[in-house]
This record gives C-alpha cells, structure tokens and sequence, in this order.
C-alpha cells in the first residue's frame, strides 16, 4: 500500500527524521491558509500523488509570494499530472502539499527496502541525490553505498556512521545524520514498510540534515497490524477495478491490451497473459481469481474484465486442481448470461472433470469457444479479435450493456491481499 | 528415488484442525502412502484430541517425540504462521513446508535470520507454496495429487498452478515425475531454486528437470549460474511474466520487476547461456523436456 509524501513525512517526524515543516492542503483557499500559518518568504506547493517524478511533470513549484503560492496553487490542484510512473493518462491531484522553502547546500540520497538474496533490510545510500537513482545504479553503481542489516541489533551506530561518511555529509553534521539513519530504518521496520525512499536527503546550508522528499510503501500482508496505516490510503490513487476486485477477493490489474484473462494462479495467469502475446495478441489485464472461486467470484470477474472499454475477448484458462471445472464452467456460463456476454469466449479447462466441464460449455448454447491446452487458447483468442476486425460492416446489433461496477470508493476497507487456499 | 520425502516420510500437519488444515490433511492422506504417514497433528489447545484418527498434540516437539514425525506441514493463519515455522526449526524437524500464503516479510527475515544464525538443520520450503509431491508416494500440500504420474523428472516452480500446468503436459506425453517442489511465490523463503536442482543433481532418480520461474528476484539467476558449472543433468525452463510492466506486483509478493532487475527476458537470456533449453512458450514445457530425454 502507499501512500502520500504529506502522510509518509508525519510519520517521519514520528520517528524523529527531520523534514521541512508543511502543512496539506485540499483547496487553494487552504494552500493560502497553510502558506501563512508557515510563514517565511518561499514557500514550495508540491502535488500529492502516489507516482514519482512529480517535478518534472511540472507537479512542484517554488512561490516566492502569497499571490504566487495562489497562482501556484491554482495551476496544479485539478491538473492531469503526467510522470514516467502515471502513464500517459496522468493522475488527477486532488491534494498539495505546502511547505517551508528550505536551503540547500548538499542532495543526497537514501533508500531501504527488503533484500531478497541476504533475506535483510538493505539501506542504500549515495552522494548523487535528486536524480533518477536507478539511472545512478546503472551508470555508476560505486556511488551507491549498501549496509545490510542486521534483523536483531537493527542498525548499528557505527553503520550508520559509515555510510553517512561515504555519501559525503560534512562532519559537523555526522552526528544528526547518523540519528536519522538509525530512526529512519526503525521506521522502515517497526512499519512493516516494504519502500523507504528519500530523494532527496539534503544537508541544508546551516547544515542541518533533513529529508526533503518521502516515498512510503508498505507490506499488505502486514497491513492487519497497522489500522493507522490502513487509515491513510487514497482510493482516489488507486484504479477503481482493481479496488472492485480487491472486494471479491480477486487479484486484478489493469494492462494495455484488449484480450481479457480470468486465470487461477499467479503463475499459470502471467504465462497465459505471456501466451496470448507470443500469438500477436495483447492482454488487458491480469486477473487471479485463486483458488476458491465460486460462480459469484467468477461472475463478478467477467463484470470486472468487461467494465473496461477496451476488452475485446476473453481468455478463461482454468487449472482445476482442488477446484472442479465442471464447477468453473457452471460459473462461466452463468457469469456469460447474466452480463449478456458480446464479445468472443474462449475458454481452456484442464483437470479435474474437465469433460464434464467440457460438456457444460458445449450445452449451453452460448458461443463458448473451447481448447484444449494453453497453445490452442492463446491462437484461438487472438484469431477471434482478427476475425471480428475483418467483419467491419456488421449487421446492426443492439450496443451492448456495460456493467459497469461503481465502487464505493469510501466504504471500501483494504484487506492484505491474500486469499483462501485452494 | 526423489528428493525430500518418500513413502517413508512421517508428516505432521500444524494447523490441523482449520479449514484448510482439516481439507487438505484429508485430500493427502487418501493419495497413495498418506494413510501411513499423515502421524499427528497439532494444536496447542487441542492436544489429546483426534483428527480422523489422526493424534493432535500440544507442541511440534510432542508430535515428534511421540510419532517419530520429521516432516511438518503449516497451514496455521498467516499473523502466526512464521512462529509456527519456528516451532518446526526449534523441534529439528527435517523438513517444514509452510503452505500459508501472505505471511509479513518481516516475521520471515527474523525466522530466517533466527534459523541461520543458531546454524540450524531443518530445510523450509515455502511460505505461499503449494508443496511438495513424490508421485505414487507422498503427496504433502495442497496440488492435485491425479495430474502426477510416477518417475524420473524433477520439477522445480515459485507458482502453483503452473506447476501443475507443467506436470500435467509432462504425464500426457508419458513422462513421469520424480518430485515436483513448489518453492513458492514469496520474496523471503526458504528453499530455492538452486537448492533445490542440487537435490536434484544428487538423486539418482531424476533424470531431467524442468525448472519454472518467474519476474522478480534473481534466484533463477543464481541458479542458472550454479547449473552451468555443476549440473550433470538436463534442464529446461521457462519464465512466466514478459508481458509484466516493471513496478506491478503481479499476484505474488515476489513477482514483481523493480529497479528494471528480474525481467524475464533478463532470466531467459542467462538461462540459456548457462545451457539450460528455455521456451517462451508455456504450452511447450513437456515436449522441451521430452526432446532433452535419451
């Protein structure tokens, strides 16, 4: 889960990492207000979303005066703003936040997330802060400082001490540096984070040590014992399907393509997406409907898939392990009826009872096209998208009805996303 | 042969008397050997009870000091899943296979860091895994058991369901399977991909494996570069995941492409540099395999 700079820097202060005074703001009226109550001569009106790169698609801006933190205010609260992480649609900023200008003398960088080799929290460092760190990891990786940490003792004083050396804080300034270090991976930890980003760190000209910017992200699966985290998510951030499956328990994202896929299984649901692009199509989405789906699940599945404009055809393919495919079936067809289906179906069962899932299909009169293994699936999906292409000037048909799931988008509660066992 | 378990094998079931517990310790016990070695079960507060026959006790360490266990099986609820993978260790168990799926990655750095620093002996395979099978055997998880067929080829997957994808292609061209090891889908595990294929390498049973990974992580790395220099036996692969766009959790917490590392294309090519076959299509696992096999 994610979460704002604004929420990520209050529980900073939290943990005793110095950032920049700054107070969030939903309005202009509000930014004015918040402008004032800081004080100072320059100010920064910086957007809150939940994609990086907010600078440079025009998303912070210094004022210099009340009316330009007006203006500033003004230009960015409503505007699509566009980064390499929104994709080219942008994000719409609902909120900013306004905060104190601040002096800067030095940009560094710091960053901790799990390392999956060691199987420890790794805090990664560098001199070169403000700029694209994987560019800096790719180009000159000697520039970034690693210490792994040690799960028990936490990180040590003299770790600390160490990488703040190498990145270059000045040594009047190694003591507060080496005290946020330390708190800010008890942050990380005591959070159950799985990103800590600050970009940058800065040392500012009277030398204080601060974190300018915030990027927290944390473990869903940790989610249960942290309510007040659970507390900040922004369902405005996050797309409307993917929080509609997250009610049905389904894991779905969206994608670029317009062939639809309702999988079981992370795995088996990645290769199939994988299969329909070796075959020249392009999948719209992922979706894991796990292993304990029922006809609801499934239907609500279809709802979910179909609610985006762009699906062309629909791709099922089923493992029907512990799950039974005539089960599967069942559901497909009535999920196909009860969203009156107008697009091609092709469906690849396999497993348990998979003739008399076979024959469900076959008997129910609907146009279900069905293969017999992942191949045949991913040709047959992408022939049908061909086909209904060259039969350009059809014959009239009534528009068909788009179920479109209107998320709640307040009542929903986040659950960590795991499901039941097959 | 095979590799971890065997008819002979002893197997405890923690969580025994939850849903899943209850539901897949029966679907194992009915699969080949399992009436023999499904022992005991366990539950602090149902010790003394019975489950189908089967003993519960209080403790991993009863279980094993009473029925001679050496195999766990965790399907107890993720907030107390990494002590009950603890448990196991502490017991010296051989094996605990944790099953249970979105465990904090916190709990399992610190139960990982606990089991290395005391230097301890039990293997853990899992969390977020369908298991482990010995087709004809033993089945210890939660796949289905009618897909396998007895024999000579090993298969090793972070995934469930493509898994039994890969097992099912392999028996419907005839082609048995040693032990399918499914190490799960999680960034911080137990076994992997590499420990695994060295089990692999040392069994005289296993003729051939297919390895099957996914985006993220560089385990199928690691173990494509072991595989190049040690390896005696063919190997074949795939990588589910190159449609995945960077940045996108894709269903498992460890599927996912960061910092522009762990694509499959990334994998792929390493794969196949280190001699093993790969395929970018998974409908084409079994035959792959079957075109390694003299």
């Amino acid at each position: 889960m994610k979460i704002h700079e604004y929420q990520g820097k209050e529980i900073f202060r939290k943990y005793g990492v110095p950032t920049p005074r700054g107070v969030p703001a939903f309005s202009v009226d509000e930014a004015m207000r918040a402008a004032q109550q800081l004080g100072g001569k320059v100010w920064v009106v910086k957007a809150q979303i939940h994609a990086g790169g907010r600078g440079k698609g025009g998303g912070v801006k210094v004022a210099r005066s009340p009316d330009e933190v007006r203006a500033r205010a003004k230009q960015i609260l409503g505007m699509q703003l566009v980064t390499h992480q929104t994709g080219p649609q942008g994000q719409k900023v609902r909120r900013l936040l306004i905060e104190e200008g601040a002096d800067i003398a030095k940009e560094l960088y710091v960053g901790l997330v799990a390392d999956r080799g060691t199987q420890r929290v790794v805090l990664m460092a560098s001199s070169e802060g403000g700029m694209d760190i994987e560019e800096v990891a790719a180009k000159t990786p000697e520039k970034i400082h690693k210490v792994f940490v040690d799960p028990a003792a936490g990180l040590g004083d003299g770790e600390a001490r160490d990488v703040a050396r190498k990145i270059g804080i000045p040594e009047a300034s190694l003591g507060q540096a080496v005290e946020l270090l330390r708190n800010l991976y008890r942050c990380y930890w005591e959070t159950d984070a799985s990103l800590v980003e600050v970009n940058p760190l800065i040392v500012a000209a009277d030398g204080r040590v601060v974190a300018l910017d915030a990027k927290l992200t944390f473990d869903d699966n940790a989610l249960f014992r942290h309510p007040e985290i659970v507390a900040l998510r922004d369902l405005d951030e996050e797309d409307p399907l993917e929080i509609e499956a997250s009610k049905h328990d389904l894991s779905y994202i969206s994608l670029d393509g317009n062939i639809g896929c309702m999988v079981n299984g992370a795995g088996l649901a990645m290769a199939t997406m994988d299969t329909i692009k070796l075959y020249g199509g392009a999948p719209a989405n992922f979706l894991d409907v796990g292993g304990g789906a029922t006809a609801e699940k499934v239907t609500a599945a279809f709802k979910i898939m179909l609610s985006n404009p762009k699906v062309k055809a629909i791709l099922v393919n089923i493992f029907g392990g512990i799950m039974k495919c005539d089960t599967i079936a069942a559901g497909v067809v009535a999920a196909a009826r009860e969203v009156h289906l107008a697009v091609p179906l092709v469906v690849r069962m396999k497993g348990t009872n998979e003739d008399l899932g076979k024959k469900i299909l076959k008997d129910s009169g609907l146009p279900i096209i069905s293969a017999d293994n992942m191949a045949q699936a991913g040709q047959e999906v992408v022939a049908a998208i061909k086909k209904k292409k060259k039969k350009k000037p059809k014959p009239k048909r009534k528009p068909k009805p788009k179920p479109k799931p209107k998320p709640k988008k307040k009542a929903v509660k986040r659950k960590p996303a795991r499901r039941k066992k097959k | 042969m095979s590799i971890l378990i065997d008819k002979n094998t002893r197997v405890m079931t923690q969580g025994i008397t939850g849903k899943t517990g209850m539901f897949h310790t029966q679907a194992s016990r009915v699969y080949a050997n399992g009436r023999e070695c499904y022992v005991a079960g366990v539950n602090p507060k149902k010790a003394g009870e019975d489950f189908e026959g089967i003993p519960i006790f209080g403790s991993v360490r009863d279980a094993k000091e009473r029925t001679g266990a050496t195999v766990s099986v965790i399907y107890v609820p993720p907030p107390f899943a990494a002590a009950a993978i603890w448990e196991a260790v502490e017991a010296d168990l051989d094996l605990a296979i944790c099953i249970t799926e979105g465990i904090p990655v916190r709990d399992m750095i610190e139960v990982r860091d606990r089991m290395r620093k005391q230097n301890r002996r039990t293997l853990l395979l899992g969390p977020n895994c369908p298991g482990v099978i010995t087709p004809g055997e033993l089945k210890i998880g939660i796949m289905p058991g009618h897909i396998h067929k007895k024999g000579r080829v090993g298969v090793v997957s972070r995934s469930g369901t493509l898994t039994y994808e890969a097992v099912a292609q392999l028996t419907d061209l005839g082609i048995g399977q040693s032990t399918a090891v499914g190490i799960g889908g999680d960034p911080v595990n137990g076994l992997k991909h590499v420990d695994v294929l060295k089990l692999f390498n040392d069994d005289p049973g296993t003729d051939a494996v297919v390895m099957i990974g996914e985006i993220g992580g560089a385990d199928e790395e690691t173990a494509a570069e072991w595989a190049k220099k040690h390896m005696k036996k063919p190997v074949v692969g795939f990588i589910a995941g190159v449609t995945a766009p960077p940045g996108k959790r894709m269903g498992h917490a460890g599927a996912i492409i960061s910092g522009g590392k762990g694509t499959a294309q990334e994998k792929l090519a390493v794969m196949q540099a280190s001699g093993m076959k790969v395929t970018r299509n998974p409908a084409e696992m079994g035959r792959l395999l079957k075109s390694v096999l003299k």
